[in-house]
C-alpha cells in the first residue's frame, strides 16, 4: 500500500467524479428524442435512415408493455442470430484457424449470455471462436445489450419524472439514439486508443514463433477422448513433449475491447480476458478500462437527477454507489495485500501480497481495483484470477455481484436496480417515521412495492435455488476445480455471476457441461427478463400517476441521510439474504487458512 | 398478433442492419486507422530475427537454460506459455495442489539460483500469472537471478544489472502500474551483445 497506489485511487474517484456531470448531460441529450449533439451533423442522417429501414416513427411512444415487448422481441431475434452463426462457424468466413463449429448447448449458453449482458463464457475464446463468431456473433451483442440496458434505465427514469403519462418512451429510438451517439462513437477513439498500448487489431492468421531457448516440457497424457490418463495410484501419467514454437493469438480484438468495457459486457476476446497481455497491455490502458466501465453506470446517476429536476437526489445515488464501491475495494486491497500465510509460510516474501493469478504489471492493487469495479458494475471482465483470491478477497467481488449490481451497475441496469431499492427505501422508511411514502412526487403504492418487491426475488431466488440444486448433483461438483469451501464457493459464485448478469466466474470451474450450460443459461435469462418486465411496470405504473408538489410530508431523497438509509437497505436486503450461504464458501475458508494448516 | 409479426420484423431488420454498420464498418475502421498509425502494435509487437519470428514483446514464453533469466511460471495450456490457451491456475488459497506447486517452485528457485534454504523467495517467481502469458517479472526477482546468468556468461555483474535497468518499464505517466522487467527483451539484449 504505498503512495503511488493511494495517488492512483484519488485519481480513479476524482476522475470518475469529473466525468459524471459531462456524461450525464450528454446522455440527457441523447435519450431526450429532439436532444441536440455536437454529433447530429454525422449522425441525423445515419438515423434518420434507420427510422425509415425500420420503418418506424421515432416519436411515437410506447406504453410499458409495448416496450418490452419490443425488447424482448429484439433480444429473441438476436439470440437465434447469434445461435446460428456459432453453429455454422465452420462455414462462415473469416476463420484462418478453422474452428468447428460450436457445440449445442455452448451455443445457447453464450448466446444467451451476450443477449442478457452477462458475457458468461462457458469457452476459451482463442481456442473456440473465429474472427466472424467474435466480431459479428459476440461483439453485435456488446453493443446492443448495453444499448437495451440503458434504453431501459431511460424509460425507469421518464416514468418517475412525467406527470400523468401513459407512455414511457420509444424502445427503437432509444435504442438507435444510444448506440449511433453514445457507444459507438466513443469506442472508434477507445479502440485507437487500446492499439496504442499494444492491443491487436488485425485479421492475420495466428502467427507461429520458433522460441529462443526451446525445451521438454512434462504433459500430462490424455486418452482419446481427451481424458487424463492416470496410473493405479491415481497420478497422471505424463509424457515429454518438445516445445520448439509459440503459436500467438492475433484477430479484431481492439474493436471489440473497446465495446466490451464501455458496454459493461464484460466477455473476454481471449480465455485470460482483460489480463492477457495483448487485451489490457499497459497498466495505462488498464486504469482507463476500469475507467471506461463505470463511465456511463456514473454519468447515469446525473441523467436522473437531470431530468426529475432533483440534481442533489442524482449525487445522493452516486454517493451510496461510490461509498459501498469504495468500501469493497477497501477490504479486497488490505486482504490481497496481506497474502497467503501457507505460502509465507513456504519461504515466499509476504510484503508482494498474493500474487497468484496476477499479472506483474497489474500488482496487488490495480487487481484488487478491477475485481471490484468489474464485479460492483455487471461487466465481469477480469484482469486477475478471482479463484485465487484469499478468502475475503474473493468474498467482495461475489458480494458485490450478490448485493444486485447496483454499486454503479451494468449500463442502465445499475440504475433501474438502484430505482427500485430507492423506491424501497422511501417505502420503508415512509413506513417508520409515519411520512407518506412519496419518491419525487410520485406516491408509492402497493404495486409498485410489488413490482420492487418481485425484481429482489428474482436474483435472491435463482441463485439460492441453482446452487443448492447444483451443490448436491454430481453435475455440479464434476465441474470442480477446488475441493472444500472453495468449491462450494466456485458454484455459488457462478450462480451469482449468472443471475446478476456481470459474467465474471471463479474460473476454475468447468461450466462447459449440458447441465451447468443449460442451467447458467436459464439463470441468466431470469435474471435479465425476468427483472427487465416487473422494473418496467414500475416505471409505467409511476409513470400514469400525477406529479404532486413536495409537502412537509414528503420523504426527502437528497443529503446524507437518505444516502446511509439507502445504502442500507442494499446492505439489508443483500447481506442477510446471502451471509448464511457465503458462511460456507469464503467466510469459513478464511478461518481455516488463517487458522489452521488444512488444506483441501 | 399484427404487433408481433411488426415486432419480429423490425426485430429482424435492426439485427442485420446493426450487424453491418457495428461488426462491418466499426471494425473494419479501426483497423484502417490501426494498421496506418500503429502498425507494428496493431499486428501484436512481433520480434522478428533473420526473418523469422522468434515471438511477441507481450507475450512471455519459457527460458530454461541457466543463462537466460526466467520468466514467472505459467498454468496456460498443458505445457505451461501456451498462447493459445490463455489462463491461470484457478487455484485457491487453501488448495493443497497449490500450495505443493509453490513448495516445488521455492526449492527449485532457491537451489537455481544458489540462495540459502531460509532465503525469502519474491512471490512473482513462484506464482503464476493470470493470463500464464505475464511476460514481466519484478526488479527483485530479476536482481536474485543475475549472478547465475553473470557466471553462466561468464560476464560481469555490474553490466548485467545495467541490462536489467534498460529493460526496466516504469510506472506508466509516473504514476500507473508497478515498475517490472520485460523478461524476453533483457534474454534478447542480453543473446546481442
Amino acid at each position: 500500500m504505498n503512495y503511488f497506489e493511494w495517488i492512483q485511487l484519488a485519481l480513479f474517484i476524482g476522475l470518475l467524479l469529473a466525468l459524471t456531470k459531462p456524461m450525464g448531460v450528454y446522455l440527457t441529450r441523447v435519450l431526450d428524442v429532439d436532444g441536440k449533439t455536437f454529433l447530429d451533423p454525422i449522425m441525423r442522417p445515419v438515423e434518420r435512415l434507420f427510422y425509415f429501414l425500420l420503418g418506424i416513427d421515432p416519436n411515437n411512444e410506447q406504453e410499458w408493455k409495448q416496450y418490452s415487448f419490443s425488447l424482448i422481441a429484439f433480444s429473441l431475434v438476436g439470440a437465434l442470430f447469434t445461435y446460428a452463426i456459432l453453429r455454422l462457424q465452420h462455414v462462415l468466413p473469416l476463420n484462418p484457424q478453422g474452428f468447428g463449429p460450436v457445440g449445442d448447448h455452448l451455443s445457447f449458453n453464450t448466446a444467451v449470455s451476450f443477449i442478457t449482458n452477462t458475457n458468461w463464457q462457458s469457452y476459451g475464446g482463442e481456442s473456440t471462436m473465429s474472427y466472424f463468431s467474435q466480431m459479428v456473433g459476440l461483439a453485435l451483442h456488446n453493443f446492443t445489450s448495453a444499448a437495451s440496458g440503458i434504453a431501459v434505465a431511460a424509460a425507469v427514469v421518464r416514468g418517475v419524472s412525467r406527470n400523468s403519462s401513459k407512455t414511457i418512451g420509444n424502445f427503437w429510438t432509444d435504442l438507435t439514439r444510444i448506440i449511433l451517439y453514445v457507444l459507438l462513437p466513443i469506442c472508434v477513439i477507445y479502440s485507437i486508443f487500446l492499439v496504442s498500448q499494444g492491443m491487436i487489431q488485425n485479421f492475420k492468421p495466428y502467427e507461429t514463433a520458433q522460441v529462443i531457448n526451446p525445451y521438454t516440457a512434462q504433459v500430462i497424457k490424455k486418452d482419446v477422448n481427451g481424458q487424463d490418463i492416470k496410473d493405479e495410484l491415481g497420478k497422471p501419467v505424463t509424457e515429454e513433449s518438445k516445445v520448439e514454437t509459440q503459436t500467438i493469438v492475433q484477430g479484431p480484438m481492439a474493436s471489440q475491447v473497446a465495446i466490451k468495457m464501455l458496454g459493461t459486457n464484460g466477455g473476454g476476446y481471449t480465455n485470460a480476458n482483460a489480463a492477457h497481455p495483448y487485451e489490457n497491455p499497459t497498466p495505462l490502458s488498464n486504469f482507463l478500462q476500469m475507467l471506461s466501465i463505470l463511465l456511463i453506470p456514473s454519468g447515469l446517476t446525473y441523467y436522473l437527477g437531470r431530468t426529475v429536476k432533483n440534481q442533489r437526489h442524482g449525487w445522493a445515488v452516486w454517493s451510496a454507489m461510490a461509498t459501498i464501491l469504495l468500501v469493497g475495494f477497501l477490504v479486497c486491497w488490505w486482504a490481497e495485500s496481506n497474502g497467503n500465510p501457507h505460502f509465507q509460510a513456504l519461504g515466499v516474501d509476504a510484503s508482494a501480497g498474493n500474487l497468484e493469478g496476477k499479472e506483474a504489471r497489474f500488482g496487488i492493487f490495480n487487481s484488487a481495483l478491477f475485481a471490484t469495479v468489474t464485479t460492483g458494475t455487471s461487466c465481469g471482465a477480469v484482469n486477475s484470477m478471482h479463484d485465487s483470491f484469499t478468502p475475503l478477497g474473493g468474498l467482495i467481488p461475489m458480494l458485490n455481484i450478490q448485493l444486485g449490481e447496483v454499486i454503479f451497475g451494468g449500463v442502465g441496469a445499475g440504475l433501474y436496480g438502484m430505482i427500485v431499492f430507492v423506491v424501497l427505501a422511501v417505502f420503508l422508511a415512509g413506513l417508520m417515521i409515519g411520512k407518506t411514502p412519496e419518491y419525487i412526487g410520485k406516491k408509492i403504492e402497493a404495486y409498485d412495492v410489488k413490482a420492487s418487491v418481485m425484481f429482489i426475488m428474482v436474483p435472491v431466488l435463482s441463485i439460492l435455488g441453482f446452487t443448492a440444486w447444483a451443490a448436491t448433483s454430481s453435475w455440479g461438483l464434476a465441474g470442480l476445480n477446488n475441493a472444500g469451501p472453495h468449491g462450494f464457493s466456485e458454484i455459488l459464485y457462478a450462480f451469482s455471476s449468472a443471475a446478476g448478469n456481470n459474467g465474471s466466474a471463479f474460473a476454475g470451474l468447468n461450466s462447459n457441461s449440458y447441465w451447468y450450460d443449460i442451467t447458467l443459461g436459464i439463470v441468466m435469462l431470469l435474471g435479465r427478463f425476468f427483472m427487465i418486465v416487473p422494473v418496467l411496470a414500475l416505471a409505467g405504473n409511476l409513470a400514469k400517476k400525477k406529479l404532486i408538489p413536495p409537502s412537509e410530508g414528503s420523504f426527502p431523497v437528497t443529503g446524507p441521510i437518505f444516502t446511509i438509509i439507502l445504502i442500507g437497505t442494499v446492505l439489508i436486503v443483500g447481506a442477510l439474504t446471502f451471509f448464511p450461504a457465503l458462511s460456507l464458501g469464503p467466510i469459513v475458508e478464511h478461518y481455516i487458512m488463517t487458522h489452521s494448516s488444512t488444506l483441501f | 398478433m399484427n404487433n408481433l409479426i411488426s415486432q419480429l420484423r423490425i426485430s429482424l431488420v435492426a439485427t442485420f442492419v446493426l450487424a453491418v454498420i457495428l461488426c462491418g464498418a466499426y471494425p473494419a475502421l479501426i483497423w484502417g486507422i490501426a494498421q496506418a498509425l500503429f502498425p507494428d502494435k496493431a499486428n501484436g509487437s512481433l520480434i522478428m530475427w533473420n526473418g523469422q519470428t522468434i515471438g511477441s514483446k507481450l507475450i512471455a514464453q519459457n527460458f530454461t537454460d541457466a543463462k537466460y533469466f526466467h520468466p514467472r511460471p505459467s498454468s496456460a495450456g498443458d505445457s505451461g506459455y501456451d498462447a493459445t490457451s490463455s489462463g491461470g491456475s484457478n487455484l485457491g488459497p487453501t488448495s493443497k495442489k497449490l500450495m505443493d506447486l509453490v513448495k516445488e517452485r521455492v526449492d527449485k528457485y532457491r537451489s537455481e539460483n544458489n540462495l540459502s534454504p531460509k532465503a525469502l523467495v519474491p512471490a512473482d517467481a513462484v506464482t503464476s500469472s493470470a493470463s500464464g502469458l505475464d511476460p514481466h517479472i519484478s526488479l527483485i526477482n530479476a536482481l536474485l537471478q543475475a549472478p547465475r546468468v553473470a557466471k553462466t556468461r561468464g560476464i560481469d555483474e555490474k553490466v548485467l544489472v545495467e541490462k536489467i535497468q534498460a529493460n526496466t518499464e516504469g510506472r506508466d505517466c509516473g504514476i500507473f502500474g508497478d515498475p517490472r522487467i520485460n523478461v524476453l527483451t533483457l534474454n534478447l539484449s542480453l543473446d546481442a551483445s
